[in-house]
């Protein structure tokens, strides 16, 4: 790493100034910079208020300040994180592994200005994979700080009513560090070795959606079931939360999905239109899985089907026809059903808000059935004019990227969390649990 | 004098009020309840856990009426509260010693 002044390292302002002198920086497209402007503010939107509503609704009165306050404290914290160091390990050339700390504190984002005006930048610049971009970096830094948001936001739906807050902040970095940056980099920096073996994840299923489901699932092994599963009641507080955060997801996923073809094209309006109808399919899937099962559709069954149908579309959305999206939700719905409604009670862990159930098991189906049903064209460029096609090697590619993302989450998450429970404990105590989170944890109540 | 206090089915409070009307009920105080009875609760299921739910939103009513009337605003309350089905609640009656009117002081049944 090159020597900068702490001054150009808080503020980005470290590359050379006669770099930027001698190159003549290429213009950006405003209709694409206006859209992944609008998909950032969309996803953020995913984890709060989204996120923190859904889950915040599905917990019992005495944790829900708690739950929500998850989803924020993670919001501040990876936020400084992904300006710190993270973006730099997840999107600086580096090696095949990890980046490196070349753009630690977002040094040199500032290069591409020229009398006040951003140029766009070339992601993987100088590497054989180099991507050209038609967005100022800012914009695709901050568009990538906000899927990093939310993927560990998520895990907390695993934890939830039992994990100290304290412990709940550390995890968050270090599973940031040590699991986002890294699997991130493997799956979508032009360097990284997952997206050389030609699996695709179009904007997350694999990083975001498999990543947190697994990692929540190792939370709720780890930390164990909360005190009165199956004997107290812990029916959801108030699922009029949990509805309007399921909402606020469904569309904030416009931009997750619909962004994640970093422009305002012809891919993004697919992707947008196979989003809508994976969620809609989805929704509708589980909600008949579930008046068949026990009789009656309910709310939190409908909003469940639509995000599992959202989860699963979200690593194709850019690659499948609107036929395949409506395969996916159907697939989903039904899965994480069965996922949530009997896997989970049969092998007795209590992922209390099913993050396994719906991300876990979502993402690995559509990661899976991306495979299966991509549509060449969609993804065809000039350097691969076939694009990806569904078939036997490209399912392979993408078993392949969703095994090693299992394994590394699995066995990082638990050497992670083992050793915050060693040095700090991740569960409040029985009688704190009792109490509640939000007078114990946080000195406030619902009233 | 009569208490009459009722327990009954939330949605019909609208119902109760309107039949009560006519017979010359003055006043009427609500509360928002929980409870069970015979019925021992009811049972949700969210993501295929089941949870018992042993106390039931009720609405209790009271109301004080002269003697004169008292039986027919229980049986208006019974006719007008009853759906059929189990958990339809109950009507409890009471004598009342003093009623008092705290604005003027009046007392007893000039003060309903």
């Amino acid at each position: 790493m090159k020597r900068y002044s702490l001054l150009g390292l808080l503020f980005g302002v470290g590359a050379p100034l006669s770099a930027i002198a001698a190159d003549k920086p290429a213009p950006i497209d405003t209709g694409d910079t206006a859209w992944m402007l609008v998909s950032t503010a969309l996803v953020l939107m995913m984890t709060i208020p989204g996120l923190a509503l859904f889950y915040g609704g599905m917990v019992r009165k005495k944790n829900v300040l708690a739950t929500l306050i998850q989803s924020f404290a993670i919001c501040c914290i990876v936020s400084l994180l992904w300006m710190g160091v993270g973006y730099s390990l997840a999107f600086s050339n580096g090696n095949q592994w990890i980046g490196d700390l070349s753009r630690a504190f977002l040094n040199g984002v500032a290069a591409n200005f020229h009398k006040g005006v951003d140029s766009a930048f070339t992601l993987g610049a100088g590497t054989s994979a180099a991507v050209p971009m038609t967005i100022p970096e800012s914009v695709y830094i901050m568009y990538q700080m906000t899927f990093a948001i939310i993927t560990p936001a998520l895990i907390a739906g695993a934890f939830a009513e039992r994990m100290k807050f304290s412990s709940m902040c550390v995890f968050t970095v270090l599973w940031v560090l040590f699991v986002y940056a890294p699997i991130a980099h493997w799956v979508w920096s032009p360097t990284g070795w997952v997206a050389a073996l030609g699996a695709v994840d179009f904007a997350g299923g694999t990083v975001v959606h498999i990543n947190s489901g697994v990692a929540g699932l190792v939370c709720a092994l780890v930390l164990g079931k909360r005190r009165g599963v199956g004997t107290d009641d812990l029916a959801p507080f108030n699922l009029t939360y949990a509805i309007v955060g399921a909402s606020l997801l469904w569309v904030g996923w416009f931009g997750f999905n619909a962004g994640s073809a970093l422009g305002a094209n012809g891919r993004a309006g697919m992707a947008m239109l196979t989003t809508q109808l994976a969620a809609a399919m989805g929704g509708l899937a589980w909600m008949v899985m579930e008046w068949w099962r026990t009789g009656k559709p309910t709310a939190l069954g409908i909003i469940s089907g639509a995000v599992a149908g959202l989860v699963a579309i979200t690593p194709a959305a850019g690659f499948v026809l609107p036929g395949g999206a409506v395969l996916i939700g159907l697939a989903a719905g039904v899965g994480c059903f069965w996922s949530s409604t009997w896997l989970k009670h049969k092998l007795g862990y209590d992922d209390s808000l099913d993050a396994f159930g719906v991300h876990g098991t979502g993402g690995i189906i559509g990661a899976l059935l991306t495979g299966v049903l991509a549509f060449g064209p969609l993804s065809a460029t000039d350097a691969n004019p076939v694009g990806v096609v569904g078939s036997l090697p490209q399912l392979l590619s993408q078993t392949e990227a969703v095994g090693v993302t299992i394994v590394w989450c699995v066995v990082v998450t638990f050497v992670i969390l083992k050793v915050l429970d060693l040095v700090m404990g991740l569960r409040v105590s029985a009688e704190e649990e009792l109490e509640g989170l939000d007078m114990v944890l946080h000195g406030e109540r619902i009233n | 004098m009569k208490l009459i206090t009722a327990i009954i089915k939330p949605f019909k409070l609208d119902d109760v009020r309107e039949a009560l009307t006519p017979l010359g009920v003055q006043g009427l105080t609500v509360t928002e309840v929980k409870g069970f009875g015979r019925q021992k609760g009811q049972t949700e299921i969210y993501r295929g856990a089941e949870y018992r739910v042993s106390f039931i939103p009720k609405i209790k009513i009271e109301v004080v009426v002269g003697d004169a009337i008292a039986d027919e605003v229980i049986e208006t309350i019974m006719n007008s509260a009853r759906t059929g089905k189990i958990g339809d609640g109950k009507i409890m009656v009471s004598n009342l010693d003093q009623l008092i009117r705290i604005r003027t002081g009046e007392t007893g049944e000039g003060a309903l």
